[in-house]
């Protein structure tokens, strides 16, 4: 039985605290008039790069495009703390839902190496249900127009947009609203109940426990591959409202996926190095390894399928999306190429490589900033255009969601015993040998 | 001399496992074991050393993957540039997206292909080789492990009929 120790707890609390800081920083030095806006922007610059300078300077010759300009950076600047917050808040819920997924295929393919882990497993997802209401507060307070994250959701603006009237039907407030509500009822609902069925299968003496969640899990992947796709044109997708990528919902599942299964083996050897989950032996580790690398890559497959079309076909309702990120966005756009394929394909092929605890965690550390800045990448062109930067809301809004996933995973796996007592597949996992 | 070995026939490959470990212990150097399928963990119950080739696959791919881009490089760039999709420029930078799709597969074509031959040159495998392995059931539903005598036959009979050999006979060195 695992006792969240107190010092990680006190940890958690400071990153939470600490983080609430530099959010609440954010949100208090947000510009609230046009003037503010442009000094702040003329003040960065020093810092920031000439070439913003300069293209500040070009667009304020131009006069008559002045006033909508400033008051398009005023927005962008507007939604630079909101946009912080999103981006962490929903990184920190992609990881509880892929691992979602990864405990549903174990669970469907009736794994016989990981119902070891299926405690730690549950302990990340348990995360689902205060991460998935924070994303589903930060749509609502969307759609209430607090913030300019979704362009689509302003009347004015689609009055004048012909491509946004066509898609009225689809981006709809409430209905947007109400799909959200459904995924994450789905999600949750499934969690929950296979939880259930797992406690519940210790103490019984046959497997129906254990068939029941087999059928569920089977079940539940239909709909979180049709909801999971969804939720990406919904949540992500439609910031840039004039672009779509019929890949997309599968490249996002590949990001959440590895984030996921990244996560499920740093904290299995945390754990293991606090002595608990004696069983687990370096062949898991080895398997969660291979997953990473394996799903690294599978990412990388997505990432250029999707890229390689857009670049070459070269159509301007698509390109616009690549051309905006590799002129503004070089660093993070070409700097997550390598942390989130380079760096792992060449740290983990190894065979060996994969059964050193310390390189696993490299690695993954690696692998989740790299898919926090891919996320970063979807949102920040289309909600604060080239006005992005790494600062304090940022890194706040980062530290405050992992004190939240820290403090709520390892409450909840303090909560039942790490090792399921009678998974009819609980002996093969411990003499799972590679 | 021809020296004279001793081959032990085995139906299980658990039994044969078991017989491996049992006959290490008792120090005795396996010449080789024929099986009809690869029994996993063998080669590390055998003592042999820890395969290379992946190393060999690892500089294959890179191989593969240098040989794509310079061929790219000649044929898209150098020596016949084209206009395709309206990419005109001459650069192989701006081009080498569309490059990436024959990078993987060269490097998989290589890194696959050479790492193969250079598994059946590592094992002596050439077309219309005589075949070594001394039993055609090591082709079917028997293993069979071969030992070395030096004036030990009497006991090393007895110590494989404990390991739940099946059948023992005697036979020259084949050297190959």
């Amino acid at each position: 039985m695992y006792t969240f120790s107190s010092r990680l707890k006190i940890a958690s609390i400071v990153l939470m605290v600490v983080g609430a800081l530099g959010l609440g920083y954010g949100f208090l030095t947000m510009p609230t008039s046009v003037e503010e806006a442009k000094a702040m922007v003329a003040s960065h610059d020093h810092g920031h790069g000439g070439s913003h300078g300069e293209a500040h300077a070009g667009a304020d010759s131009h006069g008559g495009h002045d006033a909508s300009h400033d008051e398009h950076l005023l927005h962008q600047l507007q939604n630079k703390p909101w946009a912080a917050l999103y981006v962490a808040a929903f990184f920190f819920f992609m990881i509880a839902l892929g691992t979602l997924a990864f405990y549903a295929v174990q669970r469907a393919s009736q794994a016989g190496w990981s119902p070891l882990l299926f405690r730690v497993m549950e302990g990340i997802t348990s995360y689902l249900v205060p991460g998935g209401i924070i994303v589903f507060v930060i749509l609502v307070l969307s759609v209430m127009h607090m913030n300019h994250l979704f362009v689509w959701m302003d009347a004015e603006v689609v009055a004048h947009d012909k491509l946004l009237q066509g898609k009225a039907g689809y981006l709809d407030p409430v209905f947007f609203l109400i799909r959200a509500a459904i995924f994450l009822g789905g999600w949750i609902l499934y969690r929950e109940y296979s939880r259930k069925l797992s406690i519940k299968q210790d103490e019984s003496d046959d497997n129906s426990n254990f068939k029941l969640n087999f059928k569920i899990s089977a079940g539940f992947l239909v709909f979180y591959l049709v909801s999971e796709s969804m939720m990406s044109w919904d949540w992500i997708m439609s910031v840039d409202p004039h672009w779509f990528s019929t890949l997309f919902g599968w490249y996002v599942f590949a990001s959440m996926f590895v984030s996921g299964i990244t996560v499920i083996a740093m904290i299995t050897i945390y754990l293991k190095s606090k002595n608990y989950l004696p069983d687990v032996n370096d062949s898991h580790i080895h398997d969660l390894a291979k997953f990473m690398f394996g799903i690294s890559i599978f990412w990388t497959y997505l990432w250029f399928s999707q890229f390689m079309l857009i670049w070459y076909s070269n159509i301007p309702e698509e390109v616009t999306y690549f051309v905006s990120r590799i002129e503004d966005y070089k660093l993070p756009f070409f700097g997550m190429l390598a942390m989130n394929f380079i760096f792992p394909f060449l740290i983990l092929m190894n065979s060996d490589y994969k059964r050193i605890n310390w390189f696993v965690v490299m690695a993954g550390i690696i692998i989740l900033a790299g898919h926090y800045i891919d996320v970063f990448n979807m949102i920040m062109p289309a909600t604060v255009g080239d006005q992005w930067y790494i600062g304090i809301p940022e890194i706040g809004a980062i530290l405050f969601f992992a004190g939240l996933f820290i403090f709520w995973v390892f409450r909840a796996l303090g909560t039942v015993p790490l090792q399921p007592k009678r998974n009819p597949f609980i002996e093969e996992s411990r003499h799972f040998h590679y | 001399m021809a020296s004279k070995v001793i081959h032990a026939y085995y139906n299980d490959d658990d039994v044969l496992m078991h017989a491996v470990k049992k006959i290490k212990e008792a120090k005795h150097h396996i010449e080789e074991v024929y099986c009809p399928f690869p029994v996993h963990g063998l080669d590390k119950a055998m003592g042999l050393a820890p395969t290379r080739i992946a190393i060999t696959s690892f500089m294959y791919g890179c191989l593969g993957l240098t040989v794509a881009i310079v061929m790219m490089d000649y044929i898209m760039i150098d020596d016949w540039p084209q206009d395709i999709g309206g990419k005109p420029s001459f650069s192989y930078i701006e081009n080498m997206p569309a490059f990436v799709p024959i990078m993987f597969e060269l490097t998989v074509f290589f890194a696959a292909h050479l790492m193969v031959i250079t598994f059946y040159l590592r094992s002596r495998l050439w077309p219309f080789k005589k075949a070594e392995n001394p039993d055609v059931r090591t082709t079917d539903d028997h293993f069979v492990m071969e030992i070395e005598i030096h004036d030990n036959e009497r006991e090393l009979r007895n110590l494989l009929l404990d390991t739940g050999a099946v059948e023992i006979s005697i036979a020259d060195k084949n050297d190959h």
